[in-house]
């Protein structure tokens, strides 16, 4: 069964003709050729996937479209305002928290999430934040401190924070 | 990619009419979802491939949270489960029911799964959560395309476990549960809800849809919840302990209830070791009586994450780690 979906995707207003079945992951990068959306497990359990659907962190693998329409849906993609790095993004190359990278979007789209409604968090509250993140790099002490940092710079204005 | 099998989404707008679209398919053919956290990766996996799914996500019905620990909760089954354990009431008066919703899975997984999802988790099992291909491969099992299970071979019955976190915490809390079928509502203690068998392991016609759940008043009760799993940041519980009891001014237990999650097919009462609490004071005796009665009935198979001797050795240790730390004394060390 296909269907007409209406999504808003980082501000934008976009229609795409796609099977039912077709989960959000597959139609962001396959429909919508946002292929900074990861797909790891397809199955829930690495976090790579993770888009925000209203502020919040959620598993595009797991959710279809037409359950989402007239939601707001942040990618990777809209993370940062056109060359302007968000300061999530900016710490992560700093400080070389992204190996492969392929955690990476997940990772900050994750982490965006907690800054914004807990622009100061302890270390512990960023890895619980992050607990459904996996890095298969296994470089999680410079994911934690470059979400430490952004944090901290968001705080003192020096960089973008959306 | 693993990608989901067709099927038709159906929208409605009200629970009734829920229930009428999956009361006009056969059973099997059509499926009620909400945060899909269980039964999407179950259909990736080809475990269920339902013709129609009955979306119940945007059902404001299902929406609500209300009561405190003097009245008793009534939870929507369609609240999540970051707003069940960040509920202010549900933390204040329920904590154990916080700790449990905020124990399963990852934060992802509970922006999207449901509380009354959760207690309707699928049972799971080794070789029950694989791919299509990797089941084919052992000739499939006895829950799902196949005529032997794999744990226990000379079986005639389904092992798979009851891996919900909530289950527990709500049977120690004596919550009832509402469901809304073709024949109209009913409401039954939880405890009814399940039967310990891993294929027909819920009482619930194809139907009935789980609309709330109601917890009485708890003020006064000392509850705790303890998840055993390999991994502190995310996994299914090899085992849960949840455990409500009140203490008289003496000391004197007057109420205890036990429950164990991830040892069976169906969340398990341990009545047997609530009754040597009761009418007792939580002497380290008494707990080690309790712990022991609880440890018997437990009876983990080789199917989940970790060895069945450690499992079944955990259900002794954790049920006494418990009850010392609710009776407000020191575990000994050995424990």
């Amino acid at each position: 069964m296909k269907t007409v979906v209406r999504l808003r995707v980082n501000g934008d207003e976009v229609e795409v003709w796609v099977p039912v079945h077709k989960t959000l992951l597959e139609v962001l990068r396959e429909d919508l050729q946002l292929t900074g959306t990861k797909h790891g497990c397809e199955l829930g359990e690495c976090g790579t996937c993770t888009v925000l659907l209203d502020g919040q962190p959620v598993l595009s693998c797991l959710v279809l479209p037409i359950e989402v329409q007239g939601q707001e849906i942040v990618t990777i993609e809209g993370v940062a305002a056109g060359s302007e790095l968000h300061a999530l993004q900016a710490a992560f190359a700093e400080l070389g928290a992204a190996q492969c990278g392929y955690c990476t979007p997940g990772m900050i789209l994750t982490a965006l999430a907690l800054l914004r409604t807990n622009p100061a968090p302890t270390r512990q509250e960023v890895k619980e934040a992050l607990a459904g993140n996996l890095c298969r790099c296994t470089g999680y002490l410079k994911i934690l401190d470059a979400v430490a940092r952004a944090a901290a710079s968001l705080k003192d204005g020096s960089s973008y924070g959306g | 990619m693993l990608r989901l099998p067709p099927f038709t989404y159906l929208q409605p707008r009200t629970l009734g009419e829920a229930v009428r679209l999956l009361a006009e398919q056969p059973p099997g053919e059509a499926m009620a979802v909400a945060g899909g956290t269980d039964l999407y990766p179950n259909m990736k996996r080809r475990q269920f491939e339902p013709k129609y799914l009955v979306g119940l996500r945007r059902l404001p019905e299902l929406r609500f949270l209300h009561g405190d620990a003097r009245q008793g909760l009534t939870i929507g089954a369609g609240m999540t489960l970051t707003e069940v354990s960040t509920h202010p009431q549900v933390r204040q008066g329920y904590p154990a029911l916080a700790t449990a919703a905020g124990l399963v899975s990852t934060p992802q997984l509970r922006n999207m799964g449901t509380i009354g999802g959760n207690l309707c988790l699928d049972t799971r099992c080794n070789y029950y959560n694989q791919t299509y291909w990797w089941r084919q491969a052992i000739g499939f099992c006895l829950k799902k395309d196949g005529d032997t299970c794999w744990v226990a071979p000379g079986s005639r019955r389904c092992w798979a476990v009851a891996s919900s976190d909530t289950a527990p915490v709500l049977l120690a809390l004596q919550a009832q549960v509402t469901l809304l079928g073709p024949q109209g509502e009913r409401t039954l203690p939880l405890a009814a809800l399940y039967r310990d068998d891993g294929i027909a392991y819920l009482n619930k016609g194809h139907a009935e849809i789980l609309t709330r759940i109601t917890v009485p008043p708890a003020e006064g009760l000392r509850m705790a919840y303890v998840k055993l799993r390999r991994r502190g940041a995310f996994d299914f519980p090899v085992l849960g302990v949840a455990v409500a009891l009140r203490l008289a001014d003496d000391g004197t237990c007057t109420e205890a209830r036990l429950a164990l999650g991830a040892v069976a097919s169906a969340p398990l009462l341990a009545t047997e070791a609530a009754a040597l609490l009761q009418g007792n004071r939580l002497t380290p005796e008494v707990i080690e009586a309790a712990a022991a009665a609880a440890f018997r009935p437990a009876r983990p198979l080789d199917n989940t994450d970790l060895t069945l001797a450690y499992r079944k050795k955990m259900v002794r240790v954790h049920v006494a780690r418990t009850l010392y730390q609710l009776a407000g004394l020191a575990a000994p060390a050995a424990l």
